[in-house]
Protein backbone atom coordinates (compact mmCIF):
# COMPACT_ATOMS: atom_id res chain seq x y z
CA UNK A 1 0.00 0.00 0.00
CA UNK A 2 1.58 3.34 -1.03
CA UNK A 3 2.42 5.85 1.67
CA UNK A 4 3.34 9.50 2.03
CA UNK A 5 6.94 9.59 3.21
CA UNK A 6 7.55 13.32 3.55
CA UNK A 7 6.65 16.82 2.43
CA UNK A 8 8.60 19.93 1.45
CA UNK A 9 7.94 23.57 0.66
CA UNK A 10 9.33 26.80 -0.66
CA UNK A 11 7.99 30.27 0.02
CA UNK A 12 9.47 33.36 -1.64
CA UNK A 13 11.13 35.79 0.74
CA UNK A 14 9.10 38.90 -0.04
CA UNK A 15 6.18 39.41 2.35
CA UNK A 16 3.22 41.57 1.33
CA UNK A 17 1.14 42.52 4.34
CA UNK A 18 -2.51 43.52 4.35
CA UNK A 19 -1.43 47.05 5.19
CA UNK A 20 0.71 47.22 2.04
CA UNK A 21 -2.04 45.69 -0.07
CA UNK A 22 -4.75 47.90 1.41
CA UNK A 23 -3.05 50.97 0.01
CA UNK A 24 -3.37 49.68 -3.55
CA UNK A 25 -6.89 48.35 -3.17
CA UNK A 26 -8.63 51.16 -1.36
CA UNK A 27 -9.72 48.61 1.26
CA UNK A 28 -9.06 48.42 4.96
CA UNK A 29 -6.38 45.95 6.15
CA UNK A 30 -8.70 44.69 8.87
CA UNK A 31 -11.45 44.07 6.28
CA UNK A 32 -9.01 41.82 4.40
CA UNK A 33 -8.26 39.84 7.55
CA UNK A 34 -11.89 39.49 8.58
CA UNK A 35 -13.12 38.42 5.17
CA UNK A 36 -10.36 35.89 4.51
CA UNK A 37 -8.27 35.20 7.61
CA UNK A 38 -5.22 36.32 5.63
CA UNK A 39 -2.72 38.69 7.23
CA UNK A 40 0.12 38.47 4.72
CA UNK A 41 1.21 36.54 1.66
CA UNK A 42 4.48 35.84 -0.18
CA UNK A 43 5.30 37.18 -3.63
CA UNK A 44 7.95 35.75 -5.94
CA UNK A 45 10.55 37.94 -7.57
CA UNK A 46 10.00 39.06 -11.15
CA UNK A 47 12.66 36.66 -12.41
CA UNK A 48 11.42 33.66 -10.46
CA UNK A 49 9.35 31.18 -12.47
CA UNK A 50 6.94 28.43 -11.53
CA UNK A 51 9.77 26.00 -12.32
CA UNK A 52 12.10 27.82 -9.91
CA UNK A 53 9.54 27.61 -7.10
CA UNK A 54 8.79 23.96 -7.87
CA UNK A 55 12.46 22.94 -7.89
CA UNK A 56 13.11 24.63 -4.54
CA UNK A 57 10.17 22.85 -2.90
CA UNK A 58 11.13 19.55 -4.51
CA UNK A 59 14.70 19.81 -3.21
CA UNK A 60 13.40 20.51 0.29
CA UNK A 61 11.19 17.42 0.08
CA UNK A 62 13.88 15.14 -1.35
CA UNK A 63 16.29 16.36 1.32
CA UNK A 64 13.93 14.95 3.95
CA UNK A 65 13.43 11.63 2.15
CA UNK A 66 15.30 8.34 2.24
CA UNK A 67 15.03 7.58 -1.47
CA UNK A 68 17.88 7.92 -3.93
CA UNK A 69 15.69 8.44 -6.98
CA UNK A 70 12.11 8.63 -8.16
CA UNK A 71 10.15 6.95 -10.93
CA UNK A 72 7.73 9.76 -11.70
CA UNK A 73 7.61 13.52 -11.21
CA UNK A 74 4.16 15.14 -11.22
CA UNK A 75 4.01 18.94 -11.28
CA UNK A 76 0.69 20.63 -10.59
CA UNK A 77 0.22 24.29 -11.43
CA UNK A 78 -2.57 26.58 -12.52
CA UNK A 79 -0.20 29.44 -13.23
CA UNK A 80 2.64 28.10 -15.38
CA UNK A 81 3.94 30.69 -17.79
CA UNK A 82 3.55 28.70 -21.01
CA UNK A 83 0.62 27.08 -22.78
CA UNK A 84 3.05 24.22 -23.44
CA UNK A 85 5.25 22.56 -22.39
CA UNK A 86 4.14 22.48 -18.78
CA UNK A 87 6.80 22.71 -16.08
CA UNK A 88 7.09 18.98 -15.25
CA UNK A 89 9.84 18.00 -17.70
CA UNK A 90 11.92 21.06 -16.83
CA UNK A 91 11.52 20.43 -13.10
CA UNK A 92 12.54 16.78 -13.51
CA UNK A 93 15.57 17.86 -15.54
CA UNK A 94 16.62 20.45 -12.95
CA UNK A 95 16.41 17.79 -10.25
CA UNK A 96 18.67 15.46 -12.20
CA UNK A 97 15.84 13.12 -13.22
CA UNK A 98 16.02 13.76 -16.95
CA UNK A 99 14.54 10.91 -18.95
CA UNK A 100 12.01 9.78 -16.38
CA UNK A 101 8.21 9.96 -16.65
CA UNK A 102 7.23 13.58 -15.91
CA UNK A 103 3.58 14.57 -15.88
CA UNK A 104 1.89 17.97 -15.79
CA UNK A 105 -1.31 18.38 -13.83
CA UNK A 106 -2.80 21.78 -14.71
CA UNK A 107 -5.18 21.88 -11.76
CA UNK A 108 -5.28 25.07 -9.75
CA UNK A 109 -6.43 24.63 -6.14
CA UNK A 110 -6.81 20.84 -6.24
CA UNK A 111 -3.58 19.92 -8.04
CA UNK A 112 -1.72 18.94 -4.88
CA UNK A 113 -4.49 16.64 -3.69
CA UNK A 114 -5.22 15.09 -7.08
CA UNK A 115 -1.48 14.61 -7.53
CA UNK A 116 -1.21 12.55 -4.33
CA UNK A 117 -4.19 10.42 -5.36
CA UNK A 118 -2.69 9.85 -8.80
CA UNK A 119 0.72 9.08 -7.32
CA UNK A 120 -0.81 6.40 -5.10
CA UNK A 121 -1.88 4.58 -8.29
CA UNK A 122 1.46 5.08 -10.05
CA UNK A 123 3.89 4.26 -7.22
CA UNK A 124 3.33 0.47 -7.15
CA UNK A 125 4.25 0.34 -10.86
CA UNK A 126 6.87 3.09 -11.24
CA UNK A 127 8.41 3.38 -7.78
CA UNK A 128 8.60 6.59 -5.70
CA UNK A 129 6.57 9.48 -7.09
CA UNK A 130 7.46 13.10 -6.41
CA UNK A 131 4.52 15.51 -6.52
CA UNK A 132 5.24 19.20 -6.70
CA UNK A 133 2.63 21.96 -6.77
CA UNK A 134 3.92 25.43 -7.59
CA UNK A 135 2.09 28.67 -8.16
CA UNK A 136 3.10 32.18 -9.11
CA UNK A 137 -0.42 33.39 -8.68
CA UNK A 138 -0.34 36.61 -6.65
CA UNK A 139 -2.94 38.86 -8.29
CA UNK A 140 -1.94 42.51 -8.29
CA UNK A 141 -4.52 45.28 -8.45
CA UNK A 142 -5.91 47.03 -10.38
CA UNK A 143 -5.94 44.22 -12.96
CA UNK A 144 -7.49 41.90 -10.40
CA UNK A 145 -10.66 42.78 -8.50
CA UNK A 146 -10.03 43.61 -4.81
CA UNK A 147 -11.89 40.44 -3.72
CA UNK A 148 -9.38 38.43 -5.76
CA UNK A 149 -6.25 40.49 -5.09
CA UNK A 150 -6.50 39.98 -1.32
CA UNK A 151 -6.53 36.19 -1.54
CA UNK A 152 -3.63 34.86 -3.54
CA UNK A 153 0.05 34.38 -2.84
CA UNK A 154 3.00 32.59 -4.40
CA UNK A 155 4.62 29.40 -3.16
CA UNK A 156 5.31 25.74 -3.76
CA UNK A 157 4.86 22.49 -1.90
CA UNK A 158 6.06 18.95 -2.52
CA UNK A 159 5.32 15.43 -1.38
CA UNK A 160 6.97 12.05 -1.88
CA UNK A 161 4.84 8.91 -2.31
CA UNK A 162 6.58 5.60 -1.85
CA UNK A 163 5.18 2.17 -2.77
CA UNK A 164 5.94 0.82 0.70
CA UNK A 165 3.72 0.63 3.75
CA UNK A 166 5.66 3.14 5.84
CA UNK A 167 4.58 6.60 6.94
CA UNK A 168 1.11 7.93 6.19
CA UNK A 169 -0.46 4.97 4.38
CA UNK A 170 -2.90 6.07 1.70
CA UNK A 171 -6.17 4.24 2.30
CA UNK A 172 -8.47 5.73 -0.31
CA UNK A 173 -9.44 8.84 -2.24
CA UNK A 174 -12.70 10.31 -3.53
CA UNK A 175 -12.26 12.72 -6.44
CA UNK A 176 -14.99 14.62 -8.29
CA UNK A 177 -15.31 17.16 -11.11
CA UNK A 178 -18.22 19.22 -12.46
CA UNK A 179 -17.50 21.36 -15.50
CA UNK A 180 -20.85 23.13 -15.36
CA UNK A 181 -19.24 25.62 -12.96
CA UNK A 182 -16.07 26.30 -14.95
CA UNK A 183 -16.98 29.97 -15.48
CA UNK A 184 -17.21 30.59 -11.73
CA UNK A 185 -13.44 30.54 -11.26
CA UNK A 186 -10.91 30.74 -14.06
CA UNK A 187 -7.75 32.43 -15.28
CA UNK A 188 -6.93 32.99 -18.94
CA UNK A 189 -3.27 32.85 -19.96
CA UNK A 190 -2.98 36.58 -19.59
CA UNK A 191 -4.87 36.69 -16.28
CA UNK A 192 -6.15 37.98 -13.94
CA UNK A 193 -8.25 35.46 -12.06
CA UNK A 194 -11.99 35.92 -12.53
CA UNK A 195 -14.08 34.63 -9.66
CA UNK A 196 -17.74 34.51 -8.71
CA UNK A 197 -16.88 34.35 -5.05
CA UNK A 198 -20.40 33.58 -3.90
CA UNK A 199 -20.71 30.61 -6.26
CA UNK A 200 -17.33 29.32 -5.10
CA UNK A 201 -18.24 29.71 -1.44
CA UNK A 202 -21.63 28.08 -1.89
CA UNK A 203 -20.24 25.08 -3.77
CA UNK A 204 -17.14 24.65 -1.63
CA UNK A 205 -19.19 25.00 1.55
CA UNK A 206 -21.42 22.13 0.44
CA UNK A 207 -19.08 19.85 -1.46
CA UNK A 208 -16.03 19.80 0.83
CA UNK A 209 -17.83 18.45 3.91
CA UNK A 210 -19.83 16.12 1.67
CA UNK A 211 -16.79 14.52 0.05
CA UNK A 212 -15.00 14.18 3.39
CA UNK A 213 -18.10 12.56 4.86
CA UNK A 214 -18.42 10.31 1.78
CA UNK A 215 -14.93 8.96 2.32
CA UNK A 216 -15.20 8.62 6.09
CA UNK A 217 -18.56 6.85 5.85
CA UNK A 218 -17.12 4.38 3.34
CA UNK A 219 -14.45 3.47 5.89
CA UNK A 220 -16.75 3.60 8.94
CA UNK A 221 -14.79 6.47 10.48
CA UNK A 222 -16.52 9.31 12.33
CA UNK A 223 -15.23 12.87 11.70
CA UNK A 224 -14.34 13.11 15.38
CA UNK A 225 -11.97 10.16 15.02
CA UNK A 226 -9.78 12.03 12.52
CA UNK A 227 -6.60 13.32 14.14
CA UNK A 228 -5.97 16.09 11.63
CA UNK A 229 -7.56 17.58 8.54
CA UNK A 230 -5.20 19.09 5.95
CA UNK A 231 -7.13 21.10 3.39
CA UNK A 232 -6.60 23.54 0.56
CA UNK A 233 -6.01 26.90 2.22
CA UNK A 234 -8.57 29.00 0.37
CA UNK A 235 -10.18 31.13 3.07
CA UNK A 236 -10.16 30.74 6.85
CA UNK A 237 -13.91 31.34 7.00
CA UNK A 238 -14.42 28.42 4.61
CA UNK A 239 -12.17 26.15 6.66
CA UNK A 240 -14.14 27.04 9.80
CA UNK A 241 -17.39 26.43 7.96
CA UNK A 242 -16.30 22.94 6.87
CA UNK A 243 -15.25 22.14 10.44
CA UNK A 244 -18.67 23.22 11.73
CA UNK A 245 -20.46 21.18 9.08
CA UNK A 246 -18.57 18.08 10.23
CA UNK A 247 -19.04 18.99 13.90
CA UNK A 248 -15.28 18.93 14.42
CA UNK A 249 -13.32 21.57 16.36
CA UNK A 250 -11.65 24.06 14.01
CA UNK A 251 -8.34 23.26 15.68
CA UNK A 252 -8.31 19.85 13.98
CA UNK A 253 -8.03 21.69 10.66
CA UNK A 254 -4.43 22.82 10.27
CA UNK A 255 -4.25 26.36 8.95
CA UNK A 256 -1.44 28.64 7.85
CA UNK A 257 -3.48 30.82 5.51
CA UNK A 258 -2.89 33.86 7.71
CA UNK A 259 0.79 33.83 6.66
CA UNK A 260 0.68 32.71 3.04
CA UNK A 261 -2.80 33.44 1.68
CA UNK A 262 -4.24 31.11 -0.94
CA UNK A 263 -1.35 29.53 -2.85
CA UNK A 264 -3.77 27.49 -4.97
CA UNK A 265 -2.57 23.97 -5.75
CA UNK A 266 0.50 24.41 -3.54
CA UNK A 267 -1.40 25.31 -0.39
CA UNK A 268 -2.31 21.82 0.80
CA UNK A 269 1.30 20.63 0.44
CA UNK A 270 2.75 23.74 2.09
CA UNK A 271 0.29 23.28 4.97
CA UNK A 272 1.09 19.57 5.23
CA UNK A 273 4.80 20.33 5.23
CA UNK A 274 4.52 22.77 8.13
CA UNK A 275 2.04 20.57 9.99
CA UNK A 276 4.34 17.56 9.61
CA UNK A 277 7.18 19.30 11.43
CA UNK A 278 5.20 19.54 14.66
CA UNK A 279 2.75 16.64 14.38
CA UNK A 280 3.27 13.73 16.77
CA UNK A 281 1.25 10.92 15.23
CA UNK A 282 0.63 7.59 16.87
CA UNK A 283 0.24 4.39 14.90
CA UNK A 284 -3.32 4.18 13.62
CA UNK A 285 -3.97 7.93 13.64
CA UNK A 286 -6.15 9.09 10.76
CA UNK A 287 -5.24 12.15 8.67
CA UNK A 288 -7.69 13.43 6.06
CA UNK A 289 -6.76 15.68 3.12
CA UNK A 290 -9.36 17.66 1.16
CA UNK A 291 -9.50 20.34 -1.52
CA UNK A 292 -11.95 22.22 -3.69
CA UNK A 293 -11.28 24.58 -6.55
CA UNK A 294 -11.52 25.75 -10.12
CA UNK A 295 -13.20 23.34 -12.49
CA UNK A 296 -14.96 22.70 -10.21
CA UNK A 297 -12.79 19.85 -8.97
CA UNK A 298 -12.94 18.60 -5.40
CA UNK A 299 -11.92 15.58 -3.41
CA UNK A 300 -10.66 14.01 -0.23
CA UNK A 301 -7.96 11.52 0.60
CA UNK A 302 -7.70 9.34 3.66
CA UNK A 303 -4.46 8.21 5.29
CA UNK A 304 -3.53 6.25 8.37
CA UNK A 305 -0.22 6.40 10.24
CA UNK A 306 1.54 3.02 10.08
CA UNK B 1 -46.85 36.51 7.27
CA UNK B 2 -46.04 38.50 4.11
CA UNK B 3 -43.17 37.60 1.82
CA UNK B 4 -41.21 40.58 3.07
CA UNK B 5 -41.73 39.51 6.68
CA UNK B 6 -40.58 35.98 5.86
CA UNK B 7 -37.45 37.38 4.19
CA UNK B 8 -36.76 39.60 7.21
CA UNK B 9 -37.03 36.54 9.45
CA UNK B 10 -34.51 34.68 7.28
CA UNK B 11 -32.13 37.66 7.40
CA UNK B 12 -32.43 37.80 11.19
CA UNK B 13 -31.81 34.07 11.50
CA UNK B 14 -28.81 34.02 9.17
CA UNK B 15 -27.22 37.21 10.51
CA UNK B 16 -27.96 36.25 14.13
CA UNK B 17 -29.00 39.86 14.77
CA UNK B 18 -32.17 40.62 16.68
CA UNK B 19 -33.68 43.62 14.95
CA UNK B 20 -34.97 43.42 11.38
CA UNK B 21 -33.22 45.90 9.10
CA UNK B 22 -35.01 48.60 7.19
CA UNK B 23 -36.22 47.05 3.90
CA UNK B 24 -34.18 49.50 1.87
CA UNK B 25 -31.03 49.30 4.01
CA UNK B 26 -27.94 47.64 2.55
CA UNK B 27 -27.52 44.31 4.31
CA UNK B 28 -23.79 44.40 3.59
CA UNK B 29 -23.06 47.98 4.67
CA UNK B 30 -25.06 47.48 7.85
CA UNK B 31 -23.19 44.28 8.70
CA UNK B 32 -26.15 41.90 8.41
CA UNK B 33 -24.56 39.85 5.65
CA UNK B 34 -21.13 38.89 4.38
CA UNK B 35 -20.36 36.50 1.52
CA UNK B 36 -20.69 33.43 3.71
CA UNK B 37 -23.95 34.53 5.38
CA UNK B 38 -25.36 35.42 1.97
CA UNK B 39 -24.90 31.86 0.71
CA UNK B 40 -26.68 30.60 3.86
CA UNK B 41 -29.50 33.05 3.21
CA UNK B 42 -29.83 31.92 -0.41
CA UNK B 43 -30.21 28.32 0.77
CA UNK B 44 -32.97 29.39 3.16
CA UNK B 45 -34.70 31.42 0.45
CA UNK B 46 -34.69 28.35 -1.79
CA UNK B 47 -36.28 26.25 0.94
CA UNK B 48 -38.81 28.86 2.06
CA UNK B 49 -40.05 29.86 -1.39
CA UNK B 50 -39.43 26.66 -3.38
CA UNK B 51 -36.82 28.33 -5.59
CA UNK B 52 -33.71 27.07 -7.31
CA UNK B 53 -31.31 30.00 -7.37
CA UNK B 54 -28.56 29.35 -9.95
CA UNK B 55 -24.92 30.25 -9.31
CA UNK B 56 -25.14 32.85 -12.08
CA UNK B 57 -27.66 34.79 -9.97
CA UNK B 58 -25.35 34.92 -6.95
CA UNK B 59 -24.36 38.56 -7.04
CA UNK B 60 -24.50 40.77 -3.96
CA UNK B 61 -26.40 43.40 -5.93
CA UNK B 62 -29.43 41.10 -6.28
CA UNK B 63 -29.56 40.53 -2.54
CA UNK B 64 -28.47 43.98 -1.41
CA UNK B 65 -31.54 44.72 0.74
CA UNK B 66 -34.74 43.06 1.88
CA UNK B 67 -36.61 45.03 -0.78
CA UNK B 68 -34.24 43.77 -3.51
CA UNK B 69 -34.55 40.21 -2.25
CA UNK B 70 -38.34 40.54 -2.33
CA UNK B 71 -38.15 41.72 -5.94
CA UNK B 72 -36.03 38.69 -6.82
CA UNK B 73 -38.36 36.27 -5.05
CA UNK B 74 -41.45 37.90 -6.63
CA UNK B 75 -39.98 37.45 -10.09
CA UNK B 76 -38.96 33.82 -9.57
CA UNK B 77 -41.48 32.27 -7.14
CA UNK B 78 -45.05 31.17 -7.80
CA UNK B 79 -47.49 34.09 -7.53
CA UNK B 80 -49.09 34.46 -4.12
Amino acid sequence: MPSIQCFGRYLPERVVTNAELAGTLGRDAEWIRQSSGIEERRVAGPDQTVVDLAVAAARDCLGRSSVSGVGVVIVASGSSERRFPGPAAEVAHALGFAGIFALDLPHASTGGLFGIALAAELAPVHGPVLIVAAEKIFQPAPAAAPEVAILFGDGAGACLIIPDNAGLRILDAALHSDGSNSESLYMDLTGPITMNGLAVIRNAGRRLPAVIQELLTKHAIAPGEVTAFLTHQANQNLIDRVARALNVPSGRFYSNIHRYGNTSSASILIAASEWGESATLQSGDIVCFAAFGAGFHWGALLTRQT
Amino acid sequence: MTRQEKIAEIVKRVSKKPAPPDPEESLFDSGYLDSFALTDMVTELEQEFGLTIPDADLSPRRFESIARIEQYVDSHAEPL
